[in-house]
């Protein structure tokens, strides 16, 4: 098992080492001279010139500049933001929290119902619950999702007046952050009406966020669930005359997860791109919305190193799956 | 002796094959509706001028954010309303299809050409080389699609062509990966090896004997991107980083549309609805598409 880990270890250091020369291209990449796109300022005299590219280390040779780089990210060294001057790792982990709430409520939807639904629909293949659960996962999987957000907000926001249009809650309640999370800290505040409110800005774009996963984990759930019942283990629990209930609950669900849990995994990297798109219509202001803003605000060192910290961050997930499905499927783990 | 075996000409036989994958394929009732909107598509796309009432372009000053003709105040000459510069939606959508569909065809002949050959040359040569080429492909792989769409465009600047440039980019791994694997699967057979002794060089061998073999998957993939490049391109489009306005992208309308979200729904329901419906449509199809291919899946 500790060289299984060992392995997988060793297998992401490439891809890391990848991905810092990703970020660190993509400013060399940029049309325009990387010294004023990294200083941000316009009308730089030679002299200043001069003084930030030496700052930047840009005088040196390029394999110089990528060492120098990378000592920078160990030492936890992201680089400023060109618009708020703050470094881009302060932001970041200012920013994050809410993006995680967001991911985390999502993944929850997404699994507490599609995996039911997925049992379901496999058991009764063929059902109306079948074709119409299925139709809908297709429809859900196949959703321009900035286009439902909007769809949402027109009914819920627009005609019922339920729900707020954006933020993460009311201006009337100020609290301090104790774990970023505004769901709990909401409680924690022991405000009336702050967890309510909290929970109302939440509900749309983690729906929104949710509908894709949600689509992919009942699809996933419904096809491992039919190719366990066929095989001969589950005859054979049938066959010695166990309740319909244990044999699905017990011998065919634990086996079909495997692969589910996969799939739940791998939506880490859907749903940074779903928060993109979901932060920009709700105004979350979470790390997607912050790409984005940075991007349009040509805020360079903010696109490089938020590239890197999502990257680092879906390999990193993806790992721990990786891990999970080993530790969760005999075949590997006795391997 | 004279020899009994009966030449079927290869004509006969490719005409069997495709009246099986056929039969396959039109059991599934999805996969024929998704068939049947995908071509309404297509002839809308190419009929666009003959069908479309205005110019998707043109503003009519004294018409603007008319609702659809069922409702209040919606006027004879504008079937689904017009949007807040007097422009006739059903015609901008009508010319929104050829965008869509030449998106998703430009984007999937880039990456599927470029993934078979990055693909071919990892699984057939192995080794060194597949270790380079899969590291480099799991780098792509390591950021989430869209964000890497994004800031490729970034760096090549707003746009179509960029954004497409920058989708296929991003999907083309998928398919590196799918052609390496069916390659390492294929390399091994019998009929190889004869092709090899026969002295085939390497490129016959991996482009007339190999590959074709390794077909089905691709055709899968193929189908999934086309309809994941019309979501990725509409979303680019929705941010500001795809086609420009006034181009009648069904993403870029919606972006022009947003701000009229609660007084005018028909501006931002209609797009929105064309991207679903045809990515429904290409999805359906992609489904059915599997099943046919799938020697596994059919005779279950």
């Amino acid at each position: 098992m500790f060289r299984f880990i060992l392995k997988k270890l060793l297998y992401l250091v490439p891809t890391m080492l990848g991905i810092t020369l990703v970020a660190f291209g993509f400013i060399r990449l940029l049309p325009g001279d990387p010294v004023l796109l990294m200083a941000g300022e316009r009308g730089v005299s030679p002299e200043r010139y001069a003084q930030i590219a030496a700052q930047l280390g840009y005088d040196k040779p390029v394999w110089q500049q990528y060492l120098h780089y990378l000592g920078n990210l160990l030492q936890g060294d992201l680089g400023n933001s060109l618009v708020t001057k703050k470094p881009v790792l302060n932001e970041f982990l200012a920013l994050f929290p809410a993006t995680v709430e967001l991911a985390l409520v999502a993944i929850t939807i997404a699994t507490v119902i599609g995996v039911p639904v997925g049992v379901i629909a496999a058991i009764k293949r063929g059902s109306w619950f079948d074709q119409v659960s299925m139709t809908t996962a297709l429809v859900g999987f196949s959703m321009p999702i900035f286009w439902w957000g909007l769809l949402l907000i027109i009914l819920f926001s627009g005609v019922l007046g339920w729900t707020p249009v954006s933020g993460r809650i009311s201006l009337m309640y100020f609290f301090p952050q104790v774990t970023g999370f505004m769901l709990i800290d909401s409680l924690l505040s022991g405000q009336d009406g702050a967890f309510a409110s909290a929970l109302s800005h939440l509900i749309l774009p983690s729906i929104v966020l949710a509908t894709i996963p949600l689509a992919v984990i009942a699809r996933q759930t419904r096809s491992a669930m039919l190719e366990v019942m066929g095989e001969d283990y589950v005859r054979t629990a049938r066959a010695k005359g166990l309740s319909p209930r244990r044999v699905i609950g017990v011998h065919a669900l634990r086996n079909a997860m495997i692969p589910v849990i996969t799939t739940i995994g791998l939506q880490v990297g859907v749903l940074m791109a779903g928060a993109i798109l979901t932060e920009t219509i709700f105004s979350w202001p979470g790390i997607g919305k912050w790409m984005i803003d940075s991007i349009s605000r040509r805020d360079y060192p903010v696109v490089q190193s938020g590239l890197l910290l999502i990257a680092a961050i879906v390999m990193i997930v993806n790992l721990v799956v990786d891990l999970t499905y080993g530790l969760i499927n005999p075949r590997i783990r006795h391997k | 002796m004279t020899d009994t075996t009966v030449k079927i000409p290869d004509a006969a036989i490719r005409r069997r094959m495709l009246r099986e994958f056929w039969f396959y394929f039109s059991q599934n009732r999805g996969a024929v509706i998704g068939l049947v909107v995908f071509a309404l598509l297509v002839l809308t796309a190419i009929l666009a001028p003959l069908i479309a009432p205005h110019d998707p372009t043109q503003q009519y000053r004294d018409a603007l954010l008319v609702p659809p003709i069922w409702q209040d105040g919606g006027r004879a000459g504008f079937l689904l309303g017009t949007d807040a510069v007097g422009r006739d939606m059903l015609s901008r959508l009508i010319f929104g299809a050829q965008y869509s569909l030449f998106i998703g065809i430009v984007v999937v002949a880039i990456a599927l050409t470029g993934g078979i050959v990055i693909g071919l040359v990892a699984g057939f040569f192995g080794g060194w080389v597949d270790s380079v080429i899969m590291r480099i492909m799991d780098v792509v792989l390591a950021f989430p699609s869209l964000l890497l769409a994004l800031v490729l465009v970034a760096v090549l600047g707003p746009g179509l062509t960029n954004a497409m440039i920058a989708i296929a980019i991003v999907y083309q791994p998928h398919f590196a990966r799918l052609t390496r694997a069916a390659v390492m699967g294929e390399k091994a057979r019998e009929y190889v090896t004869a092709a090899k002794v026969a002295g085939a060089g390497n490129l016959r061998l991996m482009f007339r004997t190999i590959l074709p073999n390794c077909l089905a998957p691709l055709i899968v993939q193929a189908t999934l991107s086309f309809s994941s490049a019309v979501l990725d391109s509409a979303a680019l489009g929705f941010l500001g980083m795809g086609a420009q306005p006034p181009a009648s992208e069904w993403g870029t309308m919606l972006a022009e549309a947003r701000e009229f979200i609660l007084r005018a729904w028909w501006v931002v329901t209609f797009p929105g609805l064309a991207i679903l419906v045809s990515v429904l449509a290409i999805n359906l199809m992609g489904d059915g598409l599997r099943d046919a291919l799938d020697p596994k899946l059919k005779r279950s």
